[in-house]
């Protein structure tokens, strides 16, 4: 195996995943405004391309070509880096993801996710902290209120939603042995009895705090106080207009899908699902399972945003550090005595 | 997602009490915003299917003549006084004693409207004493310069045919139809002009609609045949070849004949004085 050719595989995967998270981002945005048009009686977006599918794409040339405004009050060092700073983490945290199958090339072993890092739980967790830079200083160098009280609520918000993430995570690692999200997805195949999958749904309390936290994390309804408009204009990217403001949306819906992903990967079995049928279809169908997978996650955060009222601040804080913080830390408790005594026994039987 | 279906089931809604009730209940709105997915559409696409107007919807304004060609208008300025919006101008003039143009001592001699302005409120209609200014159902008149949205006279009065004038040519979105169809503030209101229609609500004849049938179901209206909003609608009658508005439209209504004779001898007057 030579240098060049682990430096082509390399360059191919980063490809691939760029232009597969931007053609999903594509596709995701207008899968939301369909969705949440639906639930309030609209038709959505039909006018570009079939279904209005060309829609983000129209709205996307429009942003790439209007002006981007600066305010003459902006620290313009930062609040140039704010959006990059914002895209950077979301794009990276996908590159750890597992969208399917490991297949070959002749001997070489080729596996969907640009690459496999042994601490990939830890480099998601920290990434998705290094995500709220990108909130503050995008509303403290705007040099305006609104984005400033915007960037408060976010630095807030998501420190506290990610203890509770990461608490979250604690048994699934106890259970899985590993941090690495193939070891994580690799631990899952299999059935409990016949048919039931062995997914890691069974910590069905680590999932529901990890997708609500992934939620908060996301700033999306009804954790957006971050952006929210009513309030406070759109919050820290009121002062970005063009190519700039269209980075914060990207972002926002790449995290979206890498959270998703996320939750689908480490509780619902990853790309694990029925294989069936010749050679080149078992090979698709990991990825569409995985997709399928991701894309009810994502209904969910769209049915949330339609359904669910924004939370007050207070109420944001309250339900962060009183109840899913405690709960997650009962429920690391109850989890590895339970992993405990399914390893060692009950602990008065060895006496 | 496995918490929420439980709740979100609208076949097997939680009871209203106990421990389940209390964590589902919250859960319930996710079922209304699921249902919704599966009801029809309120909105329809607009410029491929257009809704229905209300008969008495309030469009672009049109000045009308009576039956005889002699506009309706009297320039008493009414209209711009009573304008909540302050966008018509009226100018009035004498008539021409040779020639009147209206069956007053004065006409409108300048008649503009600035749609900018214009609130469609219907004031205007309710305030003309000769019901010379109408609205009609047409509301399509975006513009690309400010000044096109004031509408002079020329564009304001109709044809002494009937023929409605519009700024623009009729398209997908403008059809000039919709200029001839009265607004309904007139049809509800306006006195009957002529002893067939006596209590019964009518317009008096104009060179659009001719004279208009009452509404079905208002007072009186079992005495006149086809009273239907269609045959105002109908450019049959508008041009008199509707054999049932044939009809009454033999005889002029006496109101017209009375206010163009008055007119002929106001006309008289300013020529003494």
């Amino acid at each position: 195996m030579s240098g060049w050719e682990l430096f082509l595989e390399a360059a191919v995967k980063v490809v691939a995943a760029f232009v597969l998270l931007m053609l999903n981002t594509l596709f995701l945005v207008w899968f939301e405004r369909k969705v949440v048009a639906d639930m309030q009686n609209r038709v959505g977006p039909n006018r570009a391309g079939p279904f209005g599918v060309l829609q983000t794409l129209a709205d996307g040339m429009k942003l790439f070509f209007k002006e981007s405004m600066t305010p003459a009050k902006v620290e313009f060092i930062p609040y140039i880096l704010a959006p990059v700073a914002a895209l950077l983490p979301s794009l990276l945290i996908f590159l750890v993801i597992p969208i399917g199958e490991p297949f070959m090339i002749g001997d070489r072993e080729i596996t969907l996710q640009v690459t496999d890092l042994n601490v990939g739980l830890l480099y998601f967790l920290a990434l998705s902290s290094v995500a709220v830079y990108a909130v503050v200083l995008a509303g403290w160098s705007s040099g305006s209120k609104y984005p400033l009280l915007g960037s408060v609520r976010a630095s807030a918000q998501m420190i506290s939603y990610e203890a509770a993430m990461g608490l979250a995570l604690v048994p699934v690692v106890l259970l899985a042995g590993t941090t690495s999200l193939a070891g994580i997805v690799d631990v899952q195949s299999g059935t409990f009895g016949s048919f039931l999958p062995s997914w890691n749904i069974v910590l069905l309390p680590s999932f529901v705090i990890f997708f609500i936290a992934g939620v908060a994390e996301t700033n999306r309804a009804p954790f957006d106080l971050v952006e929210a408009e009513q309030e406070i204009v759109g919050g820290y990217h009121t002062e970005y207009s063009g190519i700039r403001f269209a980075l914060f949306f990207l972002a926002e819906y790449i995290n979206m899908f890498n959270i998703s992903a996320l939750t689908v990967v480490i509780f619902l079995g990853g790309w694990h699902g029925p294989v069936f049928g010749p050679d080149w279809f078992s090979w698709i169908l990991p990825i569409f399972w995985f997709l399928l997978k991701t894309y009810l996650l994502l209904f969910v955060f769209v049915w949330l945003r339609a359904t669910l009222p924004r939370m007050r601040y207070d109420q944001l804080m309250s339900f962060g550090w009183k109840r899913l913080i405690p709960i997650s830390l009962l429920w690391i408790v109850l989890a590895t005595v339970a992993l405990g005594v399914r390893r060692f026994g009950l602990p008065w039987e060895g006496l | 997602m496995t918490d929420r279906e439980p709740g979100s089931d609208p076949a097997n809604p939680p009871s209203s009490q106990g421990f389940w009730a209390t964590l589902l209940g919250p859960m319930q709105g996710f079922a209304v915003t699921f249902r919704q997915m599966f009801r029809p559409r309120v909105t329809v696409k607009y410029p491929e299917q257009m809704r229905p107007k209300p008969q008495r919807f309030h469009g672009r304004h049109v000045l009308n003549r009576y039956e005889d060609g002699m506009e309706k208008c009297i320039g008493c300025e009414l209209c711009a006084g009573v304008c909540p919006a302050r966008c018509i101008y009226v100018r009035g003039e004498d008539n021409p004693p040779e020639a009147p143009v209206s069956p007053g001592e004065r006409f409108g001699f300048v008649y503009e409207i600035n749609m900018l302005r214009c609130i469609f409120c219907g004031l205007c209609v309710e305030a003309c004493p000769t019901e010379a200014i109408t609205m009609t159902q047409l509301f399509e008149m975006s513009v690309t310069d400010r000044s096109d949205a004031i509408y002079t006279k020329d564009e304001l009065l109709v044809e002494p045919d009937g023929t409605p004038n519009h700024p623009q040519p009729a398209g997908p979105l403008i059809d000039l139809a919709e200029l001839k169809i009265g607004d309904g503030w007139m049809r509800a209101t306006a006195p009957s002009g002529r002893a067939a229609y006596e209590g019964v609500v009518s317009w008096t004849g104009s060179a659009t609609g001719g004279l208009r049938p009452p509404e079905a179901g208002q007072s009186g209206g079992s005495q006149v045949e086809g009273s239907d909003i269609q045959g105002a609608t109908d450019p049959a009658t508008a041009t008199g070849e509707s054999s049932e508005d044939r009809a009454t439209w033999d005889e002029p209504p006496p109101g017209a004949a009375e206010s163009a004779a008055e007119g002929e001898e106001a006309g008289d007057e300013a020529d003494d004085g």
